[in-house]
């Protein structure tokens, strides 16, 4: 964990973005809520971050953020050159230092070209920390768009069969077909982001556990996101979830957000919470 | 160990176990096709092709296993004759 924190090159020089690709090539596991929360999570932290929705034509991540009334202009609209960046950027009204450039809800996923991602991504590069890509599900061209120039990756994965099969499908894709591969730079760093963790269930051998998942695609684990009520809350509300500290999903996230910028912060909601028969009596 | 121990043991423990069984045998399987040229199956076809000008061989004879070393690349190609002469035309 600790060696690729001290390289990081945006804690020494602010120059370029850090591109996180957020990927994992099965849908409904988690990316748009991480998305939200990792943008959240990192602006809070006091970086300059854009959050760019990949899912043209399904856009959800302005919903999630809460944005959904302020779209305008769109990620096409910019790659189109019909507005320029600041018309489309959205501010974030609970952090000064977070935008999100929302997705096209009636254009098609091929309006998305390699030069025209590439450029908006160039653009925003000079302007901010990090760019998080939400990438759309599946492996067709919406996400591999999101995660061609990408310098990071985080790969949310389920603790369930079909989601790590298609997580590994997506690390080949990662190694094979991102422009760092292409040109031969030093591979994406890519990280293993376990969402919908129950404990409960993992006791009972009734769900792969953290150990299992991680031997078996060996990544470098990032965090893990305890299934949690307060997800739905949040996404009810338009408020990225990593915003409501109560919560544990919400602490696990702001736990994932430390670790991805250096610090070592031991993993927490990995076992079933003894609850005393009060706390039992009085929590639920 | 207990009695009580013993059949605690015995039992499989639930469906875990069998998931990440399941698992990774899949994935070892998906990283070998990985790295393989996309020319393969159709390799292994006209290697086919050319034996059965000559030998009456079906299609699971030919087996064409490609895997990466450090330096180098190893294709080797299993072919299994018939041993009757019958099969010879």
């Amino acid at each position: 964990m600790q060696g690729w924190a001290t390289d990081h090159p945006i804690l020494e020089a602010a120059t370029l973005a850090r591109i996180i690709v957020i990927t994992s090539g099965k849908g409904g596991v988690g990316k748009t809520t991480t998305s939200a929360a990792l943008a959240m999570g990192l602006a809070q932290r006091g970086h300059r971050t854009v959050v760019i929705d990949f899912d043209v034509g399904l856009r959800n991540l302005d919903l999630i953020m809460g944005c959904e009334r302020r779209v305008v202009y769109d990620f096409v609209n910019v790659i189109n050159q019909e507005a320029n960046l600041n018309q489309a950027l959205i501010r974030d009204k609970r952090c000064d230092n977070l935008y999100v450039l929302p997705a096209s809800q009636t254009r098609d996923k091929d309006a998305l070209t390699k030069e025209g991602v590439g450029r908006v991504l160039e653009e925003l590069a000079h302007g901010y920390d990090f760019i998080v890509c939400d990438s759309p599900a599946g492996i067709e061209h919406g996400a591999t768009m999101a995660m061609y120039y990408a310098d990071d990756a985080i790969v949310v994965t389920n603790p369930e069969v079909s989601s790590v099969r298609d997580s590994d499908r997506m690390l080949g894709i990662l190694s094979s077909k991102s422009r760092r591969a292409e040109s031969n730079e030093e591979p994406i760093r890519e990280f293993l982001l376990l969402t919908r963790y129950d404990p409960a269930r993992v006791e009972k051998g009734e769900m792969l556990s953290v150990d299992d998942v991680q031997e078996i695609l060996s990544l470098t684990l990032i965090g893990v996101i305890p299934e949690s009520k307060s997800v739905l809350t949040a996404s009810n509300s338009g408020v990225p979830v990593v915003l409501d500290r109560e919560s544990d999903a919400g602490k696990a996230y702001a736990d994932t957000v430390a670790r991805y910028l250096g610090d070592e912060v031991p993993h927490r909601f990995l076992q079933v919470e003894k609850k005393g028969f009060l706390k039992r009596f009085f929590r639920g | 160990m207990g009695l009580l121990d013993y059949f605690r043991s015995s039992r499989p423990k639930g469906s875990a176990n069998v998931a990440k069984e399941r698992l990774q045998i899949l994935v070892a399987h998906d990283r070998t096709q990985r790295g393989r040229p996309s020319y393969l199956p159709k390799l292994q076809q006209e290697i086919l092709e050319v034996i059965r000008k000559y030998v009456e061989v079906d299609m699971n004879a030919v087996s064409v296993k490609y895997e990466q070393e450090d330096s180098h690349e190893v294709l080797e190609l299993n072919i299994v004759l018939p041993d009757t002469a019958e099969g010879r035309i």
